[in-house]
């Protein structure tokens, strides 16, 4: 169905190709995971399916890229709209028009598919999607899943042979991943379509693929069987780390097959201590929160966002803040900030117990600092030196002289960022790492992170926890609002989980997410009814001879 | 049985729906035609509750269908601009003349002495003012009675396959104009959370910056995705077709001005304004047919043309060409003078010619009243 011969694409201004001499045979009805770290050119690999790349984004494509018989050299990119649908990472961005009916007829409309013909798709794929009972409200009103499912129906509508999905899941909740997700395999087998899937949270998808392209970063592309590039790989999802450490052959890829696999690993720990999950918290002072917030009350007209919420942060800790799209934690940071919208209710921050709503946005920073949900936001100069010089100017009177420099944060965040390059071009880790060392500088006692792990590969979120653990160990609360429980598994001591802007569970992470299967990280599913969470807890758990 | 129990019957039984855009389009633009031939005030306040009648009558719970408020605004700034033009730049005055007051005259150059600036204002010169201002006014709430009875994006379905891209521009625009706005409340925010002590332009870069490249972005994103989807797909089409087209719009369009001047200016030489007209519609139709035919593209549900689009449409006709001909009444009673003030007459055929208008209120299918399903969570 698609086939790339000796494919190399090289941008304009990169020095050397991001693909080189690809190679690949996909043949139809496949399921075909992308896997790879940030930067390893999975887009451009995804965008030369269609000829996007490089008609459309400028570069220079050596061999040929051809899809069912029709070569994208010779067709630009919209000759295959009825060959191939393309999804992207954020649903809105795609949107042409504005209701779901309308959205789905649009790519036929292109194709000239006759009225009544177009009548009768629309209202298939309304029912295969479960978008029936939506039918005519407008997108912008939907929930993240329901605007992803939008989007995979309109281009199902066009009867494509292949599917090309961009990081469906990205900013969706666990259940609305879920949801997607199962949407994605029922149609490849109820329709037999060819489905190209980029995804960074492996751990989701990596049980329905029936192969695996690996790009290793150095322009190659590894095609094989899921098992096998799992076996090596240098990013893997937790279930497949646990079967490399307790060596189980062949190699499971879903909970099930390593629920199965497990059993001799659980009766060996059974009688065993488990290890912490999080070191001890050595700076922890629960009697004297760093700040403490009662019967907290953001409202926007209508809609409570956050409602008569008690919150107490003690220095040393790190609290995840989870809940579905739209649940108040946004609305809670921001409020806690002091820059967001709040109605009612006390907060004291600092030792001096100062409201954050109160102080000048100086003082407020220097109390509580937040890295917002789109860090870019808060850059606007040219070059990386230029954002740090601010920061230092910026800070200067709020903080005393002995405080580090923002370059100095910087470094310690994420080494070797030059100080030329602009904000635009940096990774997704490195722009994190940039604002975080921008709000550092006001050395705030108090770090919120709005959703940092959108975007950030395993070894990115790997970076951040060792990050938020050195930040705590300094003797600061942090709180990170995520849907990532496997990040939460490693990264967090204590768990909020929120719903309808209510606290609905607050406590030690062991208890908070082993409570529901839905927030279970994979390896607690795969011991239960043994408490681990996390690989390394096992790993620390088997003496050293046993290790491989 | 009451005969407003009746009427609710029959209403009732009518199976609701939407009436094809370019209907009430015909329909608005008739009455508007009707409008500009008549300064009689009567007439014109007659207008805007025909327009009232049928706009609470079938419109829908869209946003656009809330504009016609802002309309009706527009429409009382259009007179007092009018009035306060009028009064500043009075005209001459005869001593018949009722005078309310008497503004401070500015002496002007004598190279600059055919307007004057100043003096005394009367009523008759403010009265005729306001029924001018008043004229303007209805023909704009004409219009705003469109825009709120027709969907704005089912009409731009309607234009002919060239115009295509001109219509998903718009609409491309109306969607991105919100997220702008959200955009920029987003920096706005965030910028607190770096308390910059910046001042004057840099706070404006430090948010026009993120807003923009978040625009672009946006917008570069969204264009790869029309393309993927098919936008664009090539049809027949050749440079020196695009070139016949433009040439052929372009001319036709100049014919319709001028037909349109024409035919509303009475004192226009008469072959200025139907010909005109007819031959600007005419080149302008080989432009849209030649042009239509390298698109390849269907449409989605299109609006049916069904008895009620021919009733609504013919109504605003009837009232344009009824107040054309003027038959039946003398064309004074239309452009009542106020020089001696009196009360404006009013003429029976105009007066029937317009409220025929208000007929669509009931011959166009009640609306479609979309379920309510709960809000976003």
């Amino acid at each position: 169905m698609i086939v790339f011969d000796h494919v190399s694409v090289t941008y304009s201004d990169a020095d050397h190709p991001v693909l080189q001499d690809v190679n690949l045979q996909i043949p139809e009805g496949e399921l075909c995971l992308l896997m790879g770290r940030t930067g390893s050119g999975k887009s451009t690999l995804l965008g030369a399916i269609n000829g996007l790349v490089p008609h459309f984004t400028g570069g220079t494509l050596a061999g040929r890229v051809v899809v069912d018989g029709r070569d994208t050299a010779t067709n630009p990119p919209r000759e295959f709209a009825d060959l191939i649908g393309v999804v992207m990472q954020d649903p809105t961005a795609g949107f042409v028009t504005d209701t779901v009916e309308e959205e789905l007829a649009y790519g036929m409309e292109q194709l000239a598919v006759p009225a009544d013909v177009m009548r009768k798709r629309v209202e298939e794929i309304l029912d295969l999607l479960g978008l029936a009972e939506l039918r005519d409200r407008p997108l912008y009103e939907l929930s993240g899943g329901q605007q992803q499912r939008v989007a995979i129906g309109s281009v199902l509508t066009t009867h494509p042979k292949v599917l090309v999905l961009d990081e469906p899941t990205s900013a969706l909740d666990p259940t609305a991943a879920e949801e997607v997700l199962a949407t994605i395999t029922r149609l490849v087998h109820d329709l037999g379509l060819t489905v190209i899937l980029a995804e960074h949270r492996l751990e989701r998808v990596v049980q329905y693929a029936d192969r695996i392209l690996y790009l290793a970063g150095d322009g190659s592309v590894r095609d094989d069987a899921p098992a096998e590039i799992l076996a090596t790989s240098a990013v893997a999802p937790p279930v497949v780390e646990l079967g490399r450490l307790a060596g189980w052959q062949p190699l499971p890829l879903s909970v099930r097959d390593a629920r199965r696999a497990a059993e001799p690993l659980r009766t060996e720990l059974a009688d065993r201590p488990v290890p912490p999950q999080r070191p001890p918290l050595t700076t922890l002072h629960a009697d004297e929160p760093l700040l403490a917030a009662r019967t907290i009350l953001v409202r926007y007209g209508d809609l409570v966002a956050v409602r008569n919420v008690d919150v107490s942060l003690a220095a040393g800790q790190v609290t995840a803040l989870m809940g579905r799209n739209g649940s108040g934690k946004s609305s809670l940071l921001w409020a806690l900030q002091g820059s967001g919208a709040r109605q009612g209710g006390t907060l004291r921050a600092g030792s001096a117990g100062l409201d954050t709503a109160d102080v000048s946005a100086a003082k407020a920073r220097s109390l509580v600092g937040l890295v917002p949900q789109t860090p870019a936001d808060l850059l606007y100069l040219d070059t990386v030196q230029d954002e740090l010089d601010q920061a230092d100017a910026e800070s200067s009177g709020v903080t005393d002289s002995s405080a580090p420099s923002a370059r100095d944060l910087l470094d310690r965040l994420a080494p070797g960022i030059p100080d030329e390059v602009h904000p635009r071009d940096l990774s997704e880790g490195q722009r994190l790492a940039l604002v975080l060392a921008i709000q550092l500088r006001a050395a705030p006692p108090v770090v919120l992170l709005d959703e940092p792990t959108r975007g950030l590969d395993y070894p990115g979120k790997q970076a951040l926890t060792a990050i938020l653990d050195d930040l705590a160990a300094e003797g600061r609360a942090i709180v990170v609002s995520t849907h990532d429980v496997e990040f939460v598994a490693t990264a967090a001591d204590r768990v909020i989980v929120m719903a309808q802007g209510e606290i609905v569970a607050d406590g030690p992470t062991a208890n908070v997410i082993t409570a529901s299967p839905a927030f279970s990280p994979q390896v607690a599913k795969i011991l239960a009814p043994l408490p681990y969470l996390t690989v390394a807890q096992v790993a620390q758990a088997r003496p050293p001879g046993q290790r491989r | 049985m009451s005969k407003a129990v009746t009427l609710a019957l029959i209403e009732s039984r009518r199976v609701p729906r939407s009436l094809h855009p370019v209907a009430w389009w015909l329909w608005a633009l008739g009455l508007a035609t009707a409008v500009s031939r008549t300064t009689n005030p009567v007439l014109l306040i007659l207008v805007l509750a025909v327009l009232g009648f049928v706009i609470t009558q079938r419109r829908t719970e869209a946003p656009w269908a809330r504009a016609f408020k802002y309309y009706l605004a527009t429409a009382l700034v259009v007179i007092a601009i009018r009035v306060v033009f009028r009064s500043i730049f009075s005209s001459a005055i005869t001593p018949e003349d009722h005078i309310l007051f008497r503004l401070p005259r500015i002496p002007t150059p004598h190279w600059y002495s055919g307007v004057q600036i100043g003096g005394p204002v009367s009523l008759e010169a403010t009265l005729s003012a306001a029924a001018d201002g008043l004229r303007l006014g209805t023909l704009l709430c004409c219009i705003g009675a469109a825009n709120a009875l027709a969907n704005p994006k089912r009409a731009l379905r309607v234009l002919p396959g060239a115009l295509y891209e001109l219509g998903v521009a718009v609409v491309v625009s109306l969607s991105v104009a919100p997220q702008l706005v959200e955009s920029v409340q987003r920096v706005r925010r965030a910028r607190r959370l770096r308390a910059g002590k910046a001042k004057g332009l840099r706070v404006l870069r430090s948010i026009v910056i993120p807003v923009l490249e978040d625009a672009l972005e946006r917008s570069l994103r969204l264009a790869a995705a029309m393309d993927s989807r098919g936008y664009g797909r090539v049809g027949r089409a050749t440079a020196s077709n695009r070139r016949i087209t433009a040439g052929l719009m372009l001319a036709g369009m100049l014919g319709l001005c001028a037909g349109a001047y024409g035919l509303l200016d009475g004192t226009a030489p008469r072959y200025l304004g139907l010909p005109a007209i007819v031959a600007g519609a005419a080149l302008c139709c080989t432009g849209l047919a030649l042009g239509s035919r390298r698109i390849t593209r269907s449409s989605y549900r299109p609006d049916p043309w069904l008895a009620p689009e021919w009733a609504v449409a013919a109504c605003g006709v009837l009232s344009a060409v009824l107040l054309f001909v003027s038959a039946g009444y003398s064309a004074a009673d239309l452009n009542p003078s106020f020089y001696p003030l009196r009360w404006p007459t009013l003429p029976v055929v105009p007066t029937l010619a317009i409220l025929v208008a208000a007929l669509p209120g009931i011959a166009a299918p009640p609306v479609l009243r979309p379920r309510r399903v709960e809000a976003k969570a």
